[in-house]
């Protein structure tokens, strides 16, 4: 369970090129967007990307996304739920 | 306040080769976009704007022998000979070119049917100036959305300080897998035809032509219509969601009508961007509110033609053109419910009547916005 | 239109793998474990600005020119920019074209236009000004010097950002000026060319 949570700090920092970012910096329950880590809409559309690329999840409606990457957390859960491969 | 005049123009776009069946097209409000399949979308396919290439081949053979030029190349000139051809005096030797492109020959990646450099728009320039004879370098801008109406801006400043008496701006765009590829990432295309404004828009539709026009510090004998003022201003904001707050737009608008020594009262018709995603319309809406142009007739051209990236200013800025000579409005085709916050006057049929100023807008990835003013007639 | 006495203020040069200030070095790619020069840069000028990391490359000499041109100095927010160069985005270009065999990426595709940077300048230095892009084989100095000059004579802007970022396939070549009416180095489309040209001479 906790794996998958790193892993996907991981793919975001090396995905959304957040540099100077370290895994554990980065909290569970912490929101990604606005105040959080700061990511914008191009990093949202990344994010779905990500989910298509490593986990087979495609997101036709942009607007689902304001839920799934609301923290890792949230992420994670839904990606255990849909994930193809 | 001194402007420089709009003489004669060409379209070519899906909707025709020439300017008057393109504005018969509008005002039958008959769409150039049409669904097509492309392997990044699914079955249903997308609505562009697509010109027929046989077509285009056809009316470029009259020219030159089309195998010796892309697609984009053959727009680009049909467009600049249908106003070199209705300007037959034109001294080549000191008339300016200036070109408007996004991606120019960007179809090109990947094709060996033409020398690898021909993908550089300084290579798309030089094969238009050199197949006309023009003695200067083409200016080339790129400037994401507005280049073609920050083209016509160029233009001006350059003319009123003398670099050039006259001048030929020409703007042209493709609808390419490259940029459909990628405005599908942004998840920015609509499935249907595109709604400008509409409460149930949802994205853009993209479409291809190339539009030029002669401009001229002295006016024609009769039909004129002058541009008078144009500024541009960017966001600071984020390169590529729209402001929130219409920054940019709103101050290149006010730039734009203290230049022209105009008020927002005086403006008889809008222009927009109007590209039916969620947040330009919205943008805008808030723009023209701030600039106090609330009821001022408002329309986007984007439902017939699509987006035409670098082309599309310089396209409507024509249609805007003629509409005011003609006194005509046309309607925003596609356009059902207001879907802004703000709530401006979107036209929802065409209509007849006294058109004095217009206003041209236009905003970009970059964060870039254009406000262009226009006026009919000319000063004593 | 009044005609001010404009003059260049400041200008940066990058190339292999050096960064100039006013003609003189003030970095140099060192050997070490950051290979890529131009994240070393951005250690070494000590920018701290993360969304660096983000962009692409022409973006990322955009911002790396502009610090060492402007620094810690205020500038003028009407300051416009006037930028060219020859290969417009292509090095972005073929980045979003090979992905395009793949997954389409969106933080790449964003910078598949040329007047991104200016966009990136902009949002950096709270610039809501004139931005323009040019395209020419070749750097042209008349062009930007005609178009800086009118710019800042009919008072759209009190000071230009003009010059030349080009990239291709890891080749870059910048060069950038401030000019503005308080600088000491005449400003000319010759002095421009001469400038442009300095370390190749």
């Amino acid at each position: 369970m906790s794996d998958l949570r790193t892993e996907l700090k991981e793919s975001i920092i090396e995905q959304l090129n957040l540099e100077e970012m370290e895994v554990d910096e980065i909290q569970n329950d912490e929101p990604l967007f606005g105040d959080g880590l700061g990511l914008d809409s191009i990093d949202a559309l990344e994010l779905i990307v990500l989910l298509e690329k490593d986990y087979g999840i495609k997101l036709n409606d942009p607007a689902q996304g304001k839920e799934i990457f609301a923290s890792i957390n949230k992420m994670a859960e839904y990606i255990e739920a849909h994930r193809t491969k | 306040m001194k402007g420089i005049y709009l003489l004669d123009d060409a379209i070519i776009s899906p909707l025709g080769f020439t300017t008057e069946e393109n504005l018969q097209a509008v005002r039958n409000e008959r769409t150039g976009l049409t669904n097509h399949k492309n392997t990044f979308f699914p079955a249903e396919g997308f609505y562009a704007g697509i010109i027929d290439k046989s077509k285009l081949a056809s009316a470029f053979k009259k020219l030159a022998d089309p195998a010796g030029f892309t697609k984009l190349e053959q727009m680009i000139i049909l467009a600049v000979h249908n106003v070199l051809r209705q300007h037959p005096e034109t001294d080549l030797g000191s008339t300016g070119l200036i070109i408007s492109t996004t991606k120019g020959n960007i179809d090109l990646l990947g094709s060996n049917s033409f020398p690898e450099e021909r993908v550089l728009l300084g290579e798309l320039g030089k094969v238009i100036r050199d197949f006309f004879g023009f003695a200067q370098d083409p200016i080339i801008v790129s400037n994401a959305c507005i280049s073609g109406g920050l083209a016509l801006a160029i233009a001006k400043r350059f003319i009123e300080a003398g670099k050039f008496t006259q001048a030929i701006v020409v703007g042209g765009d493709l609808v390419s897998d490259f940029v459909v590829s990628g405005f599908q990432s942004f998840q920015a295309i609509s499935p249907a035809p595109c709604k400008p404004f509409s409460k149930n828009r949802d994205g853009i539709s993209l479409g291809e032509a190339a539009a030029a026009i002669m401009l001229s510090k002295d006016p024609a004998n009769t039909n004129n219509i002058q541009l008078i003022g144009e500024a541009s201003a960017n966001d600071a904001n984020h390169i590529s969601g729209p402001s929130r707050t219409g920054e940019g737009l709103f101050k290149s608008i006010r730039a734009a009508l203290l230049q022209a020594d105009v008020s927002a009262n005086d403006i008889d018709y809008i222009s927009a961007h109007g590209t039916a995603t969620l947040f330009n319309d919205e943008m805008e809406a808030i723009a023209f509110t701030r600039s106090g142009l609330q009821q001022v007739p408002t329309n986007s051209f984007k439902g017939w033609y699509g987006h035409t990236l670098g082309a599309s200013a310089l396209l409507e800025t024509i249609l805007t053109k003629h509409s005011l000579l003609n006194n005509e409005l046309f309607s925003s085709l596609n356009f059902d419910e207001l879907g802004t916050s703000e709530k401006i006057n979107i036209i929802k049929k065409p209509e007849k009547k006294k058109l004095t100023y217009a206003l041209k807008t236009a905003s970009g990835f970059g964060g870039c916005n254009l406000a262009l003013i226009l006026k009919k007639g000319v000063d004593d | 239109m009044t005609s001010k006495s404009l003059m260049i203020k400041s200008y940066v040069h990058i190339r292999n793998n050096k960064i100039f200030r006013n003609g003189k070095e003030i970095f140099a790619l060192e050997s070490g474990l950051e290979t890529d020069f131009l994240k070393q840069a951005y250690k070494k000028l000590k920018l701290n600005y993360p969304k660096f990391h983000k962009m692409d490359g022409l973006s990322k000499l955009g911002i790396l020119a502009t610090a060492v041109l402007i620094g810690e100095e205020t500038v003028d927010p009407t300051t416009a920019l006037v930028v060219s160069n020859s290969n417009s985005s292509l090095d972005t270009d073929l980045k979003h074209f090979e992905s395009m065999k793949n997954i389409v990426s969106p933080a790449i595709f964003v910078y598949t236009l040329p007047n991104i940077v200016m966009g990136e300048i902009s949002i950096k230095y709270k610039l809501q000004s004139e931005n323009t892009f040019f395209i020419s084989n070749d750097f042209n100095g008349h062009l930007l010097k005609d178009y800086s000059e009118i710019l800042m004579n009919s008072a759209r802007a009190a000071a230009v950002v003009s010059g030349w970022i080009d990239l291709k396939n890891e080749e870059y070549d910048v060069f950038l000026c401030l000019i503005d009416e308080k600088g000491n180095i005449p400003f000319s489309a010759e002095k421009l060319e001469q400038l442009y040209r300095f370390e190749n001479e």
